[in-house]
């Protein structure tokens, strides 16, 4: 039987990691992640989980020491947060170009300067392109389940690619709320054993990391492009199953009552579920509207996003990041991109906002649905609009 | 030098790749030529050489070869014209001298 308990994200993607019996796991400390490697050592220390917990000095040597992990065929986690990230992320690269399949949960932060530890989506959105598989969780449910999930798309046989969990630094790593954990037989059933085709072995030399010239470097890019593509159908093949065995359902885009509504809201991460609260008292106002909740961030889910805005007279889509100089928030210009090919496509309003754990309240979000919906019928000279900051923005033109 | 050949970056396609860029062929280095680009040569005078071996140690390509009768041969499917040898050898037996254009 599965059993309802109290959790916070953290601790529920250290159960999903136990879970899923990890070999390795090299992690450094840093707010607000801690708690999920503190977990993990806990765990490990007490014999609950027979696996080799590596301390190290930094994050760089979290993730390297990951790779040679992984090279092995180890089942390898680790987790980190904003600036922490940032100091891994040459190796992120690494990783996915040489196909090593590690699980990282990333407890979104702030990047410094000015010096916060709160959260927001900078750092994920600077590790946009770095290869790996990436998906945003909601609640802690999803910080247990999409951490189990991450296992099966990165170590399908077809794939092998590292995968990156996103939850929402403090608003999801530091709260309680109500887990379901499901039985070990459960889990084995969806996540079989792993195992790496190359994994380093002294009876079977192969040379992993080799140095590419300028005649290869481009066809590896590419055969590395159209694996990660390939991906999408893995992902979904693992939620169908996931649902099955586990009885929740998810999607690489998930549209909440958006079933003719003209106007739709994006987001991503744990706001959506503020988001939903608002969507719901202004659907009783009688209001035509719906939300879109971004799963899958990479790859990123085309055909689905499409097929979730069409009909719909206005897209409003709330970014947690400033691209500095740039086209506006990463999602909405990524949006703005995937549907410009469209011959019937939404206006596309893009508010940005809940910076550095500024807190987005149900009222905030009623003002970016009504702010977004003037935007996109009058117009408007900015590029984008931020939302909560004292003093008027202008200026910002594209 | 062996007969086998050694696949090049042309000789693979975006879809033949091993994943992740794996050499499962091993040992293979050896079959690339590294002296191409060498810009000046090892010429050895045996007549001024004792076979003392200080360019055999030396060489940090491990390019130079000892021969049977005790004197020692620059590999140049390897050399890359450093010139280490030349500035070792107690005896100035090796002089470096410009690679020509063919």
């Amino acid at each position: 039987m599965s059993k309802r308990v109290g959790l916070e994200a953290s601790h529920a993607a250290a159960e999903a990691a136990k879970m899923a019996n990890v070999d390795v796991i090299a992690a450094y400390p840093i707010t607000p992640q801690t708690h999920i490697p503190e977990r993990l050592a806990e765990m490990v220390a007490d014999g609950e989980l027979n696996a080799a917990y590596i301390p190290v000095e930094s994050e760089h040597s979290a993730m390297s020491t990951c790779l040679g992990a992984a090279a092995v065929g180890a089942r390898t986690f680790t987790a980190t947060a904003g600036p922490g990230l940032e100091y891994m992320h040459n190796v992120l690269y690494v990783a996915s170009a040489m196909r090593l399949p590690v699980v990282m949960t990333v407890a979104n932060r702030a990047l410094s300067a000015p010096l916060s530890i709160w959260g927001d989506h900078s750092d994920a959105m600077s590790v946009r392109d770095t290869g790996w598989i990436q998906v945003f969780c909601q609640n802690s449910q999803e910080a247990f389940d999409m951490t189990l999930c991450a296992f099966r798309f990165g170590e399908d046989p077809t794939i092998l690619l590292p995968v990156m969990v996103h939850f929402d630094g403090f608003h999801l790593t530091h709260v309680t709320e109500p887990v379901i954990l499901p039985e070990q037989e459960e889990v084995d059933r969806f996540l079989p054993n792993f195992h790496y085709p190359f994994a380093l072995d002294p009876d079977k030399p192969m040379t992993h990391g080799a140095f590419a010239p300028p005649d290869i470097y481009s066809e590896a890019k590419v055969a590395q492009e159209m694996a990660i593509r390939k991906s999408k159908a893995v992902v979904m093949q693992a939620f169908k199953e996931f649902g099955d065995i586990f009885g929740r359902y998810y999607h690489p885009v998930e549209p909440y009552k958006t079933q003719g509504a003209k106007t739709l809201l994006l987001t991503m991460g744990s706001f959506s579920e503020t988001a939903k609260t608002v969507i719901d008292t202004k659907k009783d106002r009688g209001e035509s509207v719906g939300l879109i909740n971004l799963r899958l961030w990479r790859p990123f889910p085309f055909d689905e996003l499409r097929q979730a805005v069409k009909g719909a007279e206005t897209l409003i889509i709330f970014d947690r990041c400033i691209s500095f100089g740039g086209p506006g928030g990463p999602v909405s210009s990524e949006i703005r991109s995937a549907l410009y090919s469209e011959r019937e496509r939404p206006k596309v309003a893009s508010l940005v906002g809940g910076l550095g754990g500024r807190d987005m309240s149900a009222k905030d979000f009623e003002y970016v649905i009504d702010r977004g919906r003037e935007v996109a019928e009058k117009g408007s000279e900015e590029l984008y609009e931020t939302v909560g900051i004292r003093d008027k923005v202008s200026g910002i033109r594209g | 030098m062996t007969e086998k050949r050694l696949k090049t970056g042309s000789d693979f396609t975006w879809r033949n790749l091993e994943v992740g860029n794996v050499i499962t062929e091993t040992g293979n280095a050896a079959l690339r030529r590294t002296g191409d680009w060498r810009t000046q040569r090892p010429v050895t005078d045996v007549e001024k050489c004792n076979k003392c071996g200080l360019c055999w140690l030396h060489c940090p390509d491990a390019a130079i070869k000892p021969l049977k009768d005790g004197y020692y041969e620059s590999d140049l499917f390897y050399c890359k014209g450093c010139g280490i040898c030349a500035k070792v050898c107690p005896k100035g037996a090796i002089t470096m001298i410009e690679e020509q254009e063919e």
